[in-house]
């Protein structure tokens, strides 16, 4: 499949940048796979959001936190997730060669893709990855539907 | 004092040494190195990677970390919206000491790995008196 075409781009060059950007894009989403292709910089921190019959799941790479001091609230279709990664400070006698762990606070707002019921919402933290899962009310979840025959 | 946020930054991939057995992406996990006259630690953020598969490869001053992530999604789940990928850690060091291979140190929690290295003896810094005649 040729990527640019020719076409005279003087006849229309605003129509011709549109068009270039929308290869461009297309031309990122084909190596980079979707999803990511239009990652910006977001908000700390990044979630996954996945879904099976029942449940919502929204997954964090949060290592090194106390699950404990994690304020979750579910809040008209939003998770708002909100905390503090906290790093000990080692002894006074140490001298750094590399210091990339960050430390700080985060306050994240999700909106959540369908509804869930709040009142059935579960949060586990383990190895750092903190998942939360999060029943879908009744009304939405795939049902499966009998024909009738005569 | 002004609240630090933290800011959010995709992961940096590993560059490709040699090709890999095992399908996936490789990532560079974040570290801390700090140094005290006897021993080197290292403390390394791997989301997702349990104690259990993490390997650690050291052979004279050369540090090897590594550790596999189990699947990023539950049986008979759809991702819906991906702003993370997952893979592997793995990350080399030459560090500035010979580490004495018998006192290592590891642990994991919560997605962090902590190694501390002893140096040998010959590598430890010595004070060296001047003689004068």
């Amino acid at each position: 499949m040729p990527i640019f075409t020719f076409r005279d781009p003087w006849s229309d060059p605003f129509r011709e940048m549109a068009r270039l950007q929308r290869q461009m894009e297309r031309l990122f989403e084909e190596t980079l796979g979707p999803g990511l292709a239009r990652w910006q910089p977001g908000v700390y921190p990044l979630v996954n959001i996945s879904e099976d019959r029942d449940h919502l799941y929204v997954r964090a790479e949060l290592p090194g936190i106390t699950p404990q001091e994690l304020d979750i609230t579910i809040h008209e279709g939003n998770l708002i997730l909100r905390g503090e990664r906290k790093i000990p400070v080692e002894a006074k006698d140490v001298n750094y060669h590399r210091r990339e762990r960050e430390s700080g606070f985060f306050r994240r707002l999700v909106a959540l893709p369908s509804p869930v019921n709040p009142n059935s919402v579960e949060a586990s933290y383990k190895d750092g990855i903190l998942t939360i899962k999060m029943a879908k009310p009744e009304e939405i979840k795939p049902r499966k539907i009998q024909v009738k025959t005569a | 004092m002004a609240e630090k946020e933290l800011q959010a930054k995709a992961k940096t991939e590993a560059p490709a040494k040699a090709e890999r057995g095992r399908p996936g992406r490789v990532f560079l996990p974040a570290v801390d190195i700090f140094e005290t006259p006897e021993a080197i630690t290292v403390l390394a953020d791997m989301p997702g990677v349990s104690g259990d598969k993490i390997t650690i490869d050291i052979k004279d001053n050369h540090l090897l970390i590594s550790g596999e992530v189990g699947p990023p999604l539950g049986p008979g789940e759809t991702m819906l919206v991906q702003e993370y990928y997952t893979g592997d850690f793995q990350r080399e060091f030459h560090l500035g000491a010979v580490i004495d291979q018998g006192r290592i140190e590891a642990t994991a929690k919560d997605g962090v790995l902590r190694l501390k290295l002893d140096k040998v003896e010959k590598a430890k810094p010595r004070k060296i008196e001047v003689k004068t005649g």
